[in-house]
């Protein structure tokens, strides 16, 4: 590939999307870091309680993030040929997993704070 | 302001956060090349991929010229998408979009062909009676497929009788798949042919044999198939390690290879091929014919005397220097995409390294400057083996292997992730590259 500049990916990521979608999911995604990382300095301390929940969703988003994929290019675990394809399905996995990670802890953080906690 | 830094804060947080928002978007602009001032008078044949494309990214470089492009048609063909149309992966209207959508507003635009190029006078007639004269010329034609050089042949049987054609276009992709998958359900002897003139994509062929053979196994019924490869000369595909890799799949897949087998004529009644060979003409049954007809020039170019006279003689392809697509004897002129007379590069991949060199020769003459940029045949082609892989071939001239990632996607090996950039990554590259972004 030519040029492959970071305004060349973000233009091409906007063409698989449409640049309204595109630019939407990396508002959600900014956002979604953004009141963890501010759920983070408010408490000033992880509630290795929270975590919990938010490592017990981990694998769900990882099969998630998976199944996604396979769904919107029509393969499957048959497909994958040598040490880059298992790499790939790995880090969607792990992609999944820890965004799910941040979500589940952030809502818990936001919505479900304990009374006297914080 | 009652924040401190260095104290988390809300307010401190929210403040930090804008701040490096702010900072990403200031980081991510590219200083833009910088304009060069012209009255230039530049005329594109063709707005298709390499027209389109051409046409946006000029429009950022030069300050002042007149940009006309000639189309005459107005739909917009993905062609890429033409091999998963013809498998029923995609419906027809996924390459189906139209011309308007992709040029800048500040171009022309005539919906008309282009009838007639008089290099020597430097003026263009269209078939509507206008004649346009220009400073510099790009031919972006594209070619034209020879339908009428298969004797036995039309348009209108594909669909039907185990014909297929995909090369036609989307509609007749779409009706490829009617045929191919008759074919995949009932079984029967398939040929799967190619011409021996240059062509556009060399591995459409392979691609379509390889993802019928992948269907039919998936459905249960590759057993009743007997499927035929029918090679132009002795080899598989132009680059030599490539061929040889095919002819490995092949062998694993159950496809037999018949070299130099071209194409002459149909029986559509009789269900029987004629083909040219070292042995003379000989002919085979089928249940399933995949036909794509010889390729050359468009009339207008081959009667324009911008052609090889003494290379593919008969096809009609520009003769321009196969570095900088600028033409031999008329250096106003140049040639991007199918139409120019190079040994490879007819694909859109090609298209995407030509444009940009193509645009460094026409801007740096404007400026009265020259450039070094040149095109090195590159050439991409993911070479769809089975649903949910490919192999990822990119070559150049020198039929040598040019990965774009080395160590990390193996060129000949059947992948996952290639079948992943075919069909993510693929056409949304393609529409960065039309507006002229990639």
């Amino acid at each position: 590939m030519q040029d492959l500049t970071f305004t060349t990916l973000i233009a091409v990521f906007e063409e698989i999307f449409g640049r309204g979608l595109f630019w939407a999911m990396v508002f959600a995604a900014l956002i979604v870091t953004a009141l963890y990382l501010f759920v983070l300095i408010r408490d000033r301390a992880v509630s290795w309680k929270k975590f919990l929940w938010a490592q017990l969703s981990m694998p769900f988003g990882a099969i998630a993030a998976v199944l996604f994929v396979q769904g919107m290019t029509r393969s499957g675990f048959a497909d994958i040929g040598g040490p880059i394809d298992a790499i790939v399905l790995l880090a969607v996995a792990a992609g999944g997993a820890v965004g799910m990670a941040i979500l589940v802890y952030t809502i818990e953080s936001l919505f479900w704070r304990q009374g006297g906690e914080g | 302001m009652t924040d401190t830094f260095g104290t988390p804060s809300r307010r401190g947080f929210l403040g930090l956060a804008l701040g490096a928002g702010a900072f990403g978007l200031a980081g991510a602009g590219k200083a833009a090349p910088r304009q060069v001032k012209t009255n230039a008078n530049i005329l594109i044949l063709g707005a298709g991929a390499a027209g389109a494309a051409l046409a946006n990214r000029l429009i950022e470089r030069l300050d002042g010229a007149a940009i006309t492009l000639v189309d005459g048609r107005r739909e917009h063909w993905y062609q890429p998408g033409f091999s998963l149309i013809a498998a029923g992966l995609k419906p027809a209207r996924y390459s189906v979009s139209q011309t308007t959508d992709w040029l800048p507003s500040d171009v022309t635009l005539k919906q008309d062909w282009a009838a007639n190029i008089d290099p020597e006078a430097r003026k263009v007639a269209l078939a509507g009676g206008e004649v346009l004269s220009y400073d510099y010329l790009i031919v972006a034609t594209g070619l034209s497929l020879d339908h009428d050089a298969i004797e036995g042949f039309s348009l209108d049987m594909v669909g039907q009788d185990g014909i297929g054609a995909l090369y036609a276009g989307p509609d007749y992709a779409a009706k490829t798949w009617q045929a191919a998958s008759k074919f995949t359900e009932n079984g029967g002897v398939g040929l799967f042919t190619r011409p021996a003139t240059e062509m556009k994509c060399a591995g459409a062929p392979l691609k379509h044999t390889f993802l019928i053979d992948d269907l039919a196994r998936k459905a249960g019924s590759r057993g009743k198939m007997d499927v035929h490869y029918m090679a132009n000369n002795n080899s598989l595909f132009g680059v030599p390690i490539v061929s040889e890799k095919v002819r490995m799949l092949f062998g694993d897949r159950g496809i037999t290879p018949d070299y130099s087998h071209v194409l002459t004529g149909i029986d559509a009644g009789s269900k029987r091929a004629r083909f040219d060979t070292p042995e003379g003409s000989v002919e085979r049954d089928y249940d399933y014919i995949h036909i794509i007809p010889p390729q050359r020039a468009p009339d207008v170019v081959r009667q324009s005397g911008l052609s090889w006279a003494d290379k593919w003689v008969g096809e009609g392809w520009m003769e321009v220097d196969k570095a900088s697509l600028r033409h031999l004897r008329y250096p106003e002129v140049f040639a991007l995409g199918d139409v120019a007379g190079v040994p490879k590069g007819k694909t859109a991949a090609s298209v995407k390294w030509q444009v940009p060199v193509v645009e460094e020769h026409l801007v740096a003459q404007i400026a009265g400057d020259t450039t070094d940029a040149a095109y090195n045949g590159y050439t991409s082609c993911p070479l769809i083996t089975q649903v949910g892989r490919a192999m990822l071939v990119e070559f150049n001239y020198n039929n040598n292997l040019t990965p774009s990632f080395p160590g990390i996607i193996a060129p000949l090996e059947e992948l996952w992730i290639s079948w992943l950039m075919k069909e993510v990554a693929l056409k949304a590259t393609y529409n960065a590259m039309l507006r002229g972004k990639a």
